[in-house]
């Protein structure tokens, strides 16, 4: 796929999250997990969401699907899908959402397939599952011709169909995860660290599967990952995930080019080159304790630009250009608009 | 002429082969094929070792670790062959008269100096005891010190070659730790017994890729300041370009590749480390991917696994000479070789 990725402007929010607050209970405290983050994705876009183990990445794809296990509880917030909030949905409702709305290609996915179960009877159990109704019901045949249907949009082969799980390859189950997740057509599809266990060339193969599906279906994608160099090659949109917060959310390209947040800016120059050798970029990392966030800035532990404001006044976002979003005090005076 | 100074290290024709029972037949695989490494005493070195999962990356750890042993070749330690082969190849050791098999004495020396980090810096602590005991342990067992006072000297200034200090770390548990601290502390554990070789496997895939520097900076270090050499192994490429002096490629036991990693990086011979080095995603949006690749049917890509070239099912210069025989490593320039016909 040479195309470069499109980037429509498409003015609808598929998805909007506000003030998403998920807390984990413990003997010590809550921990503040996801601690208030906001984003929109729009029809068709793909946001990035990184940020280091433990930043609550993983836990937001949770919230948004409403599975979060205690002893996590989402405590507040709104997640519109299409404009309906999926908070105040019940149980039920929100069942046959998942898969036909919001698809998750699960962490470790290639884990999550019954290991006694073929694959055609795994794909095919998504699609009955959500046949709700009579009227819709597929044939035997169907169903069969739409799973091959689905392994070839995937790039597998037929003969997969029959196979057992512990046939395939690490590549070859993600990818049938992902056939699963498309198999309904949803509108979003949540993707958490897909292709990190997966070696170079086979996470390369996975991730060309993702825009392929993403071109075909047009359908919206959160992918969440710590990969950067993998985020550069995927993704339309960043949003920077630090203990709990969005520190920064940008074009993939104002990201790398203009790094703004100085974690972002960490993170960028942390990724290795492989063009020419340079000396490494040592940072201390000391992350405050998730239970008791300090004060001000949560970033300030660690931050090279810390100041006192930073340690009594949490900062807010800061849109420092268009669609450029940045939670740091150092831009105070940079906002193009208002802030948001 | 001098005196041969025997190397540090020596793997000589190194071969593991696991069998698989499969239903009734057993299947011979090869997990490691003739491998050949010599690490000399000085200037200390790190040696990158690459490859996807499969490829024989941690067997070879565990060869040099003496976890395993080798079916056929040798492991031989400053001038002694510190490895067992195994009795069912008796007739292949017979043919190296001239090494030594290392006596007790000698082995004990080779565990102080060959020391390993591995990759989960969870999985190595015992979360019941703090962080003194780790090296309280290693002081105990080589007889590192006379006195307590001298101890806690030797493991402050260990501490402080890792960018620790004791006060914030040696009263603490494992899980009051960071993952890079845990890590840096097991570099810590490597380095007080003051060892010549530290085989990391994957020491940095389970840090964070903000901290990772950190780690990578202290290998850097301790090879600098303390002429330590190192056998890092790794999946990244990028890594082992930024600190790696040489680097050995493997693919499905065999080297594919191997030189100064800086030639072998930048300027790749061998189609696998091609493909491999192209598939590395750039961190750069204006940078995409050139063309899309696939992977063939995993049964073609574990075929041929007795003759020929291990990559000959996936090849896209392949000739039928490199089904016959299994390429040699031909030189492409000096300190730099590649297996493939195509040279």
């Amino acid at each position: 796929m040479n195309t470069k990725v499109s980037q429509p402007s498409p003015t609808t929010n598929l998805l909007e999250v506000k003030d998403l607050r998920v807390y984990y209970e413990t003997p010590g405290g809550d921990i503040l997990a996801v601690d208030s983050i906001d984003f929109e994705l729009k029809e068709g876009e793909t946001l990035g969401l990184v940020g280091e183990s433990g930043c609550g990445k993983s836990t937001a794809a949770m919230g948004i699907l409403q599975l979060v296990q205690p002893p996590g509880r989402i405590v507040s917030g709104e997640v519109r899908l299409q404009g309906k909030d999926l908070l105040t949905l019940s149980e039920g409702k929100m069942r046959q959402l998942r898969w036909s709305k919001l698809a998750l290609i699960p962490q470790g996915a290639m884990n999550s397939l019954n290991p006694t179960m073929r694959i055609y009877r795994q794909i095919q159990d998504v699609i009955l599952t959500h046949q709700t109704t009579g009227s819709d019901k597929l044939s035997a045949d169907q169903i069969k011709n739409r799973i091959l249907e689905l392994l070839r949009m995937v790039g597998l082969p037929e003969r997969i169909y029959q196979m057992y799980p512990h046939e395939l390859s690490g590549g070859m189950k993600q990818r049938v995860c992902i056939a699963m997740a498309i198999a309904l057509n949803p509108s979003l599809i949540i993707a958490d660290e897909s292709t990190s266990a997966l070696d170079v060339v086979v996470q390369r193969v996975v991730a060309q599967t993702i825009l392929r599906v993403k071109q075909m279906l047009g359908v919206s994608m959160i992918i969440i990952g710590h990969d950067m160099g993998l985020m550069a090659q995927i993704v339309d949109r960043i949003a920077v995930m630090y203990a709990g917060k969005i520190v920064e959310i940008a074009a993939v390209r104002d990201i790398f080019n203009n790094p703004s947040h100085p974690y972002t800016q960490l993170l960028i120059e942390s990724i290795p080159s492989l063009k020419e050798q340079k000396p490494l970029k040592v940072t201390e990392g000391l992350t405050h304790d998730p239970r008791h966030p300090p004060p001000g800035c949560i970033f300030q532990l660690r931050c090279p630009i810390v100041t006192d404001q930073c340690r009594s006044i949490a900062p807010k976002a800061h849109l420092i250009r268009v669609e450029q979003s940045v939670a740091c005090h150092a831009y105070e005076n940079t906002d193009v608009a208002r802030t948001v | 002429m001098p005196t041969k100074i025997p190397m540090l290290l020596e793997l000589s024709n190194a071969t593991k082969i696991y069998q698989q029972r499969n239903g009734r037949t057993k299947q011979a695989v090869v997990a490691l094929q003739d491998f050949n490494l010599k690490i000399a005493h000085q200037p200390a070195k790190i040696i990158a070792i690459a490859g996807e999962s499969g490829s024989g990356k941690t067997t070879l750890a565990n060869l040099i670790l003496g976890f395993v042993q080798p079916t056929s070749g040798q492991v031989i330690y400053q001038g002694v062959q510190v490895s067992k082969i195994s009795k069912k190849d008796q007739g292949v050791a017979e043919e190296t008269e001239d090494i030594s098999i290392a006596n007790s004495k000698q082995m004990r020396d080779y565990r102080r100096n060959v020391q390993a980090i591995f990759q989960d810096p969870f999985g190595v602590y015992n979360p019941f005891y703090r962080i003194q005991h780790v090296f309280d342990l290693v002081i105990k067992n080589f007889g590192l010190s006379d006195n307590s006072d001298q101890a806690r000297q030797l493991v402050e200034s260990t501490l402080n070659a890792v960018g620790l200090r004791g006060h914030d770390v040696l009263r603490k548990y494992p899980h009051q730790l960071s993952g890079g601290q845990r890590q840096r502390i097991m570099m810590a554990r490597a380095y007080l017994v003051r060892p010549k070789l530290i085989v990391a496997d994957e020491p940095v895939s389970m840090i964070d890729a903000s901290l990772r520097a950190s780690i990578l900076d202290v290998m850097l270090r301790l090879k600098e300041e303390a002429g330590i050499s190192f056998l890092y192994i790794t999946h990244d490429l990028s890594t082992a370009y930024q600190i790696g002096d040489q680097i050995y490629i493997l693919y499905q036991g065999s080297v594919a590749e191997k030189g100064k990693v800086t030639k072998v990086i930048e300027r790749p011979h061998h189609p696998y480390v091609k493909l491999l080095v192209d598939s590395v995603p750039l961190p750069d949006p204006a940078i995409r991917w050139k063309g899309e690749i696939d992977l063939p049917a995993e049964e073609e890509m574990r075929g041929s696994a007795t003759s020929g070239c291990r990559f000959y099912p996936r090849c896209p210069v392949r000739i039928d000479r490199c089904l016959e025989n299994q390429p040699d490593l031909y030189d492409v320039s000096d300190d730099h070789q590649a297996a493939c016909y195509q040279i």
